[in-house]
């Protein structure tokens, strides 16, 4: 068996394409999990995109706390015979699928953007050593558990013709020690650099928080309205929210044009970056790595390219 | 408070080279250090062991050349080392497992602290996965943290939620990039960690027979092929040349 789960059913639904694969070379069936409230809605809806059964544990807490629910998710294991994890890369899906690795004795790969089974064996390819190298992982053990980000895979065509059984327990968990107490909005400016098209990204070569509105403008000339940044600027500066941050710890974005301003261009910078269509750099710095993984880049000060810049393509745009 | 930090020793990626025609990442010869982020662990572990005295035992899984690198967090604070050698073939659930048993050993701990990630390979699971041994409970990516005689209470990034967690001790604790800045040892301090105590401690002798469940099987180069036209001299041809290319590419003017 082949179990899928996250809390967000976008990525379940993407991860219910890429297990109906494994499944068929493997010769099982796919399970989606649904934890919390009974939903037979969204069960229905995991059937028509893959799912062979859908396992709804019923439960009645009130937050996701990693413990208890991979506690509930190894129950889920031991019933169903499942042999291959598959659990959505959010933050509360990575934390949750260690700690079932942990309690399982499972072999766990992170962040896989590429499964595939080679001479009878689980592979799951991770991107390395801050986007450098691809390791190519390979599970000498069942269960085997991988964590899928968002937009690895599409998928399937949804089939509301697609018959499948669902099956409903009531699960007690273990009761954690810990308590949360709060949650709330991490503070955004409703940014969605991960869906845009066209993303304007500044980095530590602006000197003043105002002077972001130059990218701004370009972005909007653009008809991209996406700003993005780099480190400096949202982690330590905040000039901007934690949403525009793209990077290995930040936002993982594939624009069709990408322009880096006043960017150095660290690795952990162009991690976050380098599946983009097109890249642009700008940057004073003849040397600055930026340039090594840019298509096109001007040499010089930002403050002077960047109006100019603007101005050009409103011109050109018309 | 008795604190355990779980630090890696790393190469240090912005020191490492690509091979230009394999475009596989050259390892042998990086230098080492301990990763980022572990130090901010053990910057957070010291600040704790400030307000409210105990130890601070910091851990590593890896080779004895480990020793260096755990003087210098010595030299920040920690009291005492202990270096685990392992084979190099381990995967997660081997350094988790050998983690748990040396913490076991140890003995009485009410906090272990660790980075979110190490800064190589950025998985995040030696967390949580030790704390599922332990059986204890987890507050990953902690912001903030403030603790208190019975409980610690923490502000954690969790992507579009900041959730605020507490626990009771003991407890496992995953620390972000931006919850403090570690602090650089004096030369004096640097000069008394040479009298700290460093245990080194086999993996055989915590836990024998252990085979990973995981096994690299080949590193691939990822080839970052761009363009790299560069224009520099006059600005305004510079960008009018710009502005013409991207409207070749097509990604403008539509």
């Amino acid at each position: 068996m082949v179990l899928v789960y996250s809390n967000n059913k976008k990525l379940t639904i993407e991860m219910l394409s890429k297990a109906t694969e494994i499944a068929k070379q493997q010769n099982k069936k796919v399970i989606a999990a649904i934890i919390g409230k009974s939903d037979e809605k969204l069960a229905k809806e995991y059937i028509s995109y893959g799912a062979d059964q859908v396992f709804i544990a019923e439960t009645n807490l009130e937050a996701v706390k990693a413990e208890e629910y991979a506690d509930i998710l190894s129950n889920i294991v031991k019933e169903t015979s499942v042999e291959t994890i598959l659990i959505g890369s959010n933050k509360t899906g990575k934390e949750l699928s260690a700690r079932l690795g942990g309690k399982l004795n499972a072999g766990c790969v992170v962040d896989s953007n590429n499964i595939y089974v080679k001479n009878n064996k689980l592979i799951a390819e991770r991107v390395v050593f801050s986007g450098n190298a691809i390791a190519v992982e390979q599970f000498n053990s069942k269960p085997a558990i991988i964590t899928v980000p968002s937009k690895a895979f599409d998928p399937l065509k949804k089939d509301d013709s697609r018959k499948g059984e669902i099956t409903k327990k009531k699960i007690d968990s273990e009761k954690s020690q810990s308590k949360i107490l709060k949650v709330q909005e991490m503070k955004t400016e409703g940014v969605n650099v991960e869906d845009a098209e066209i993303i304007v990204s500044c980095g530590r070569g602006f000197k003043d928080k105002n002077d972001i509105k130059l990218v701004e403008e370009l972005a909007d000339v653009l008809k991209g309205k996406t700003v993005g940044c780099s480190r400096p600027i949202a982690a330590d500066l905040k000039w901007l929210s934690e949403d525009h941050w793209i990077g290995l710890s930040g936002r993982k974005v594939k624009p069709k044009l990408y322009i880096a301003a006043g960017i150095s261009g660290q690795i952990q910078h162009i991690a976050g970056m380098r599946d983009s269509g097109i890249i642009v750099a700008i940057n004073k710095d003849p040397d600055a790595l930026i340039f090594k993984s840019s298509d096109y880049g001007i040499v010089g000060d930002l403050y002077e390219v960047i109006p100019k810049l603007t101005a050009a393509i409103k011109e050109k745009m018309g | 408070m008795n604190i355990i930090v779980c630090a890696k020793q790393v190469i240090d990626i912005s020191e490492m080279k690509i091979d230009s025609s394999t475009k596989k990442p050259i390892l042998q010869g990086v230098p080492k250090k301990i990763s980022d982020i572990d130090k901010n662990a053990i910057e957070e572990a010291i600040k704790i062991k400030d307000k409210d005295g105990g130890k601070i035992t910091v851990v590593t899984i890896g080779s004895s050349d480990a020793k260096e690198r755990i003087k210098e967090l010595l030299a920040m604070g920690a009291d005492e080392g202990v270096i685990v050698t392992a084979p190099d073939n381990i995967d997660y659930y081997m350094t988790a497992t050998l983690l748990s048993e040396a913490i076991k050993k140890i003995g009485q701990y009410d906090i272990v602290l660790c980075g979110e990630a190490s800064t190589d390979l950025f998985s995040g699971q030696i967390g949580p996965r030790l704390a599922g041994l332990l059986n204890i409970p987890q507050i990953t990516y902690a912001l903030s943290v403030k603790t208190e005689k019975d409980k610690i209470t923490a502000e954690r990034n969790m992507g579009a939620k900041l959730v605020t967690t507490e626990s009771k001790y003991p407890v496992l604790v995953t620390v972000t990039k931006e919850i403090n800045e570690p602090r650089l040892p004096s030369l004096m301090q640097i000069l008394a960690a040479a009298n700290k105590p460093i245990q080194e401690w086999t993996a055989d002798s915590l836990s024998s027979g252990l085979n990973p469940l995981v096994e690299t099987v080949e590193l691939k180069g990822i080839s970052m092929e761009r363009k790299n036209v560069i224009y520099q001299n006059d600005l305004d041809e510079s960008v009018n040349k710009l502005v013409d290319s991207l409207a070749k590419e097509g990604v403008i003017g539509r």
